[in-house]
């Protein structure tokens, strides 16, 4: 009996010549990564292990993007925090303001993270690169204070979920309707302390970024990781971004899967997911008319240059409606210098919308678009829980950036193609 | 060790947002991010509560975000120990490593009412529900992750190692 491509990597790292769902295994980390929420408890408790130096200060990344340009006095203490921990234990990838961006946009575009990696973070969508092939998981932070002091964490080994889109994509559907999608067929306890693995030509002919979404939300499914097996676009996805030597390892043809689900992806719509959990996931023409107040275009999991991009496609001459604030956020610094050169963000602004330095602001109610009780926003983010982007009364409906944009220029929910 | 309180029942898929809202994430401090717990799910929860109660709840319980505050938040607002019919990945990994003693019975959480008077035994996982004179039984945690809790939680177990010079 084969392995799974996590499998694969979980072994490799454990140093075990083959893992079995189920095993608990000690593994080596590849990459270690905490935030301004998470950092600054990780740190405490570093310190409270008593441990003096991190186990290797190139394979650590503190990325203060929640709160930041910090937002108050108090969250200007945690990023404190963080960045005396860095200047003390001289951690290379430490990313302050002018270089930072949202984690998980950052490290792929940075080349920091490769296929047969292992990859923990105290973020829950840390899950984000194994759209390169990697193993990649959000924990805790007690948990990434021992993995900070030792390079290694103990793990579960997962048992695999196969998810195949046959077919092609129609146009205006991306990797964020195909995960909501997935995540409506399965439930956000769908994937509960399992791997996704994704496959098929739809997921083939998806671009890096593209995965990078989906992955991103495999945690929505309650997912320990996704994953999809590294090819030609992911090598030249790190051409520009590495030069650190990787592996093109792929599930066996003999690998067991826990379930497999076989979708054809022709017959996925754009899709919208309701209030108040991703797994409320319906076709956009379903569900269109619902008025909106805010859109916002950004996140771990849509702030890429592709997506903004699709929403700039747009909004191209056209206005926001009145009544709708519209807030667009590029996940890094060279999303941002992409969109410039390339004229979005004068697209954007012409049409109303505002744009802001990379930050995960909105996304959990922090700042930069806090919604108030009976607000509705439609969200190219990845959670629309009870007051995920403010008052407990408010509500968000997650879609991906064509739908988002287009909703934007409606005031109502809508399909891209109602507005093109 | 035993815990003895009140039930307070809880749905399916309670998120960490609902247990400790995002927007109290400023801070890690255990007695400001209690005074929020489960603000979003039952805004009178706090106040409601007392000391060793326990929180009962459905499936999926602390599903979402990997922020150990919810676990934190839950522990220092005094609530002896959470059961559910199952747990999110992230949050159980929490509540082991930061010492918040969590246990998957999914029959103890269909019978029980709020208010219901229980005792749990938490070494050998044994759930009572005084109320209603009824017994369950936990599914004991593997003897990795009792190694863990027998030294304290993760980092008095990592802390061993590193003394051991491991």
């Amino acid at each position: 009996m084969g392995m799974t491509l996590t499998e694969k990597i979980l072994a490799k790292h454990a140093g075990r010549d083959r893992v079995r769902p189920g095993d608990f295994i000690v593994a080596r980390v590849d990459l270690v990564l905490g935030n301004d929420i998470t950092a600054p408890v990780a740190i405490a408790e570093f310190e409270r292990i008593g441990a003096t130096r991190v186990f290797d200060p190139d394979k650590i990344a503190l990325v203060p993007d929640h709160f930041t340009p910090n937002k108050d006095i108090k969250s200007a203490e945690q990023v404190r925090i963080m960045r005396e921990f860095a200047k003390k234990h001289g951690i290379t990838h430490f990313f302050e303001i002018g270089e930072m961006g949202i984690e998980h946009c950052l490290l792929p575009e940075k080349g920091m993270v490769v296929p047969g990696d292992l990859v923990v973070g105290a973020d829950s969508h840390t899950c984000t690169y194994g759209a390169l092939g990697a193993f990649s998981t959000g924990v805790g932070s007690t948990d990434i204070a021992a993995a900070m002091a030792t390079g290694e964490l103990w793990f579960r080994v997962p048992e695999t979920i196969r998810f195949v889109f046959r077919g092609s994509l129609k146009p205006w559907v991306g990797g964020k309707d195909l995960i909501l999608y997935t995540i409506g067929k399965i439930g956000v306890d769908g994937a509960r302390y399992k791997a996704m693995e994704f496959a098929g030509e739809a997921i083939s002919s998806l671009s890096v970024e593209g995965r990078l979404t989906m992955a991103n939300m495999a945690i929505e499914a309650g997912g320990k990781n996704g994953i999809f097996m590294p090819d030609q676009k992911t090598v030249e996805y790190l051409l520009e971004r590495t030069d650190r030597e990787y592996e093109l390892l792929e599930s066996d043809a003999d690998a067991e899967y826990s379930e497999v689900y076989e979708f054809d992806a022709s017959e996925i719509e754009p899709q919208v997911a309701l209030p108040h959990l991703p797994e409320n996931a319906r076709p956009v023409s379903e569900v269109k008319g619902i008025q909106i107040d805010q859109v916002v275009i950004g996140s771990c999991t849509n702030g890429r240059i592709e997506d903004l991009r699709e929403a700039a496609a747009i909004l191209r001459n056209k206005k926001v409606a009145r009544g709708v604030r519209c807030i667009i956020i590029p996940g890094t610094q060279s999303v941002y210098l992409q969109a410039v050169r390339e004229g979005l963000v004068e697209v954007f602004v012409e049409a109303g919308a505002v744009v802001s330095t990379p930050t995960c602001g909105p996304c959990l109610g922090g700042h930069m678009g806090v919604l108030a009780a009976g607000e509705r926003a439609v969200s190219t983010t990845n959670r629309n829980f009870v007051g995920r982007m403010g008052h407990p009364k408010s509500e968000v409906y997650l879609a991906g950036p064509a739908v988002a944009a287009a909703s934007a220029v409606a005031g109502e929910i809508v399909g891209p193609e109602e507005v093109v | 060790m035993k815990a003895v309180g009140r039930a307070c029942l809880f749905g399916d898929n309670i998120d960490t947002d609902a247990i400790i809202p995002a927007r109290y994430l400023n801070t890690s401090d255990p007695e400001e991010l209690a005074a929020h717990c489960m603000e979003d799910a039952d805004p009178n929860f706090v106040s409601n509560m007392s000391k060793g109660d326990l929180i009962i709840a459905g499936s999926n319980f602390g599903c979402g975000s990997s922020r150990e505050h919810a676990p934190i938040a839950i522990k220092a607002a005094g609530v002896s120990c959470v059961i559910a019919k199952s747990f999110a990945r992230i949050f159980f990994r929490n509540s082991i490593n930061i010492g918040l003693p969590i246990f998957e019975c999914p029959e103890a959480v269909e019978e029980a009412e709020n208010g219901d008077e229980f005792e749990v035994d938490m070494s050998e996982g044994k759930i009572v529900n005084l109320s209603k004179g009824k017994e369950y039984r936990s599914q004991p945690l593997s003897e990795e992750i009792q190694e863990i809790i027998a030294d304290g939680g993760l980092v008095g177990h990592v802390r061993k190692r590193v003394m051991a010079g491991g």
